[in-house]
Parts: C-alpha cells; structure tokens; sequence
C-alpha cells in the first residue's frame, strides 16, 4: 500500500509540475464539447437530452490523451526500467499508477460539467448524488483497463492508434451504464432506475480493477 | 507435401455444409414468418456459433500461452484470433443482408448486435496488435493478455447492452421447430466446425513455422529476417 501510495503521489506530482499540458487536455476536452453542440445545431433540446453522452464523449476522448502519457513519461527517461530494478512490486505500480490516472479523470469529468451546463444548457432535475457516483464510478472502470493498454502499448510504434483500438471497444459497457446514470441525475428519474445502472458500473469496476491487477504484471515484465 | 488431419476436417466441413445448405435451400420448408428469408439460418446461425468457439478456443490458447510461454500456444492465439474475426465479420455482413428485408434496417442497436461489432473490434485490434511488436516474447505476453481482457469482456458487454431494448430473435429450442429445419442446421454447424478446425490448425502450421524461424533468427546474430511477422515499416 505505501508503494501504490508512493506511485501514486509521483504521478499527481509530475502532473501538478507539468500543468501547461493538464490545462492543455483540459482545453481538448472544452474543444470536443464545443465541436458536438456545433455539429448538432443550435436546437437546445437534443443538446439537453443528450448532455450525459457528451460529458462521457469528452472524458472518453481525453483520457486517451491522458493514459498514453501516464507511461510515456516512464518510458522517455528509461524511468520504468529503474522502477522495475527497485524494490517495487508490480500490482503496486499498476494501482498507483491507476489510483493517479483515475483522480485526473475524476477532475476532468468534474470540470466538463459547468461546460455543459453552460453549452448544451443541461438541467439537474435528477439526484445530484447519482451524478457524483456514476462520475466516480465511470471514470474509475475508465481508469483501469485503461492504464493496463497504457502499459502494454507503450513503447510501441503505433500506440496513438492503439490506444483507443484497444481500449473503446472494451469500455463500452462502463459507457453506457455512465452516460445512463448521468443521464437520468440530469434529466430526472421518476422509476429510480439510476441504482441499478451505479450497481452495474460498481461490478464492471470490480472485475476490471481485478483482471487488470492480475495481468499487469506479466504486461510490464515483458 | 505429407496428408494431413485437417485436410479430412476440411474436406468433412464442405461436405457437411453442402449437405447441410442443399436440405435447407430445398428441402426445408420456408419459416412461417419470414418465409425463403428465413433460410439464411442455416449459415447465419452456424457462423455465430463457430465463431464464438473459435473465440473460446483463442482465450484458452492466450491463458496457455501466458502460463507456459510456447510458440506453439501463441500461434495458437494468432490463428484462433484471426478466423475468429472473419467468422465474425461474415457474420455480421449475414446478419445485415438478413435484417434489411426483415426489420427493415441493415443495422440496430440491439445487444447481441452491438456485442458481435463490439467482439469484431476488440479482436480485430489484437490482430492489428500482433502485427505492430517487433519482439516475440512480448508479442505473446501483450496479445494473451489482449486476447484474455476482451474475451472476459464479451458476456459484460452483452448484458449492459441488454437492458436497453431487444430486438433480436430469442433462442429457438429444437423442441418447437420442425425437424426438417433443425437437422439441416445441426448438419451445417458441425460442418462449419469442421471448417473451422480445418482452418484454425492450417493458420496454427504456418504461424509455428514463422514465429519458430523468427525464433530461430533471433538466437543468430544474422540481419532481421524478411520472413518475422514484424510488419511495420
């Protein structure tokens, strides 16, 4: 646990030192929100209804930004080999790692909400707390599977491309339980229906922050 | 050239499926609902059968290769992977041609076909994945572990799309369809099988062959082989 925990401190701590780049995958994010209000038009009401799959559009998006770098910045210096030598045990750098890719998408999803709020002109006419779970919860499924493919294709030649190939395809279930639970906080939630899709996100965490733990350590070994 | 096993599976397979199409095009009547369309369950449906267990076959092969580190299991992986992705794309291409006249649309959002596009993808990137690592150590860890993550994925991904609407046909038990529909079907998927182990063994021979000589220009201090899998440019 120290070892995650010290993972995890390093990650957030070269993230708060580089803050040019968060601001900058923090713009991409407001750009991709301003890029789907455009393409859909100016009718506010297809704007409101679909403002939960824009939030999660954007996260999506970004975070491919985002995970390509958590191990790009290892790889640049030769730092994971070092890493690898230490005394640190691999489920420790995977959760540490993980821990620091998820708080990072937790801050970006929190600050696309003012964005669609203010663009799409989103209501919260549902529980505020299903918001901040499905949110919590979203970008937790997001973070893990997520940091494992981050790993795995890090130092290869095509990982840009890679990335969301491997990844998408996969998160598709964490997506449509988010944008579900995060529709029904803003749109409102006559049948509760929304306990049932966090339940959902809550399972796919748990077998992906598993399967992801387990097979990290052959991915970085090789 | 020696005879081989899997000439017999493959030859088996063409002429199960033959059988199996000429009682279903002919002999067969046509469904009640859907009339001559219909008929495209005698290929659609063994298409979506075999191709999940060739999947199956790619998640046991990627758990064995992880845990043993054999050429022979990763090209196992290799091969598994790659039929299983042109079972499934025949199978959504299937499933299209049949939907057009039957529901009216090429496409849906339905679970079992939002699972079949999401399984093209998932396996299809493995593929694309294999071809992209250069070393052959690391190509085995990266595409079992690849391989492991979107198999286990496949049934998640079908029950969250479930609970949106289904459109689908529900499971038909052999008990309430008539038998001159059900044979030809059984006759089908087993000659679909059939195809595919032939399939899945000749890609095995061959993915040996290659990753062995890869394995083998690795050991000498020659220049890369032209012949390693290692594609990019």
């Amino acid at each position: 646990v120290r070892q995650t925990l010290a993972i995890f401190r390093k990650d957030l701590l070269i993230e708060w030192r580089t803050a040019s780049r968060t601001v900058a995958l923090m713009s991409f994010a407001f750009i991709v929100l301003l890029i789907l209000s455009f393409a859909i038009g100016a009718e506010s009401s297809a704007l409101q209804l679909h403002a939960a799959a824009y939030i999660w559009i954007a996260v999506l998006l970004s975070s491919t930004l985002l995970l390509d770098r958590s191990f790009r910045v290892e790889v640049e210096a030769g730092a994971l080999h070092s890493l690898l030598l230490g005394p640190v045990r691999p489920a420790a750098l995977f959760f540490g790692k993980a821990l620091a890719n998820f708080v990072q998408l937790l801050f970006l999803g929190t600050i696309t909400i003012p964005l669609v709020i203010v663009l799409c002109d989103a209501t919260f006419q549902g529980q505020v707390w299903v918001m901040a779970v499905a949110l919590i919860l979203g970008t937790a499924g997001l973070a893990a599977p997520g940091t494992l493919y981050a790993a795995m294709i890090a130092r290869l030649q095509g990982r840009q491309l890679m990335l969301p190939l491997l990844l998408f395809p996969l998160i598709v279930p964490v997506l449509v339980a988010a944008v579900k639970a995060t529709s029904l906080a803003m749109l409102g939630d006559p049948m509760n229906q929304a306990e049932a899709w966090l339940v959902l996100l809550l399972c796919f965490n748990l077998i992906y922050w598993c399967l992801a733990g387990v097979l990290f350590g052959r991915v970085i070994e090789s | 050239m020696s005879f081989r096993w899997e000439t017999i599976a493959g030859l088996l397979g063409v002429g199960l499926v033959a059988w199996g199409h000429y009682n279903g095009l002919f002999v067969a009547p046509p469904e009640a609902m859907m009339g001559d369309v219909g008929r495209i369950l005698y290929v659609h449906v063994p298409t979506a059968w075999v191709g999940l267990t060739t999947y199956l076959l790619a998640f046991i092969a990627a758990i064995g290769a992880l845990w043993t580190g054999k050429v022979g299991w990763d090209a196992l992986v290799e091969a598994s992977v790659e039929v299983g992705v042109v079972l499934n794309g025949l199978l959504l291409f299937q499933g299209s041609i049949w939907a057009k006249p039957t529901w009216g649309v090429y496409w849906t959002w339905d679970p079992r076909l939002t699972t079949s596009a999401v399984m093209v993808v998932a396996f299809g990137a493995i593929v694309v994945l294999r071809r992209m690592i250069d070393q052959p150590s690391r190509r085995l860890t990266l595409s079992a572990v690849a391989t492991i993550v979107a198999f286990v994925n496949v049934p998640i991904t079908y029950m969250s799309v479930k609970w949106w609407k289904t459109l689908h046909q529900n499971f038909s038990s052999p008990e309430t369809v008539s038998s001159t529909m059900v044979t030809p079907l059984r006759v089908a998927a087993f000659g679909m099988l059939f195809l595919m182990v032939w399939m899945v063994t000749t890609r095995w021979r061959i993915g040996v062959k290659r990753l062995g000589e890869e394995a083998a220009a690795a050991d000498m201090p020659a220049p890369p082989s032209p012949l390693s899998l290692g594609g990019e440019e």
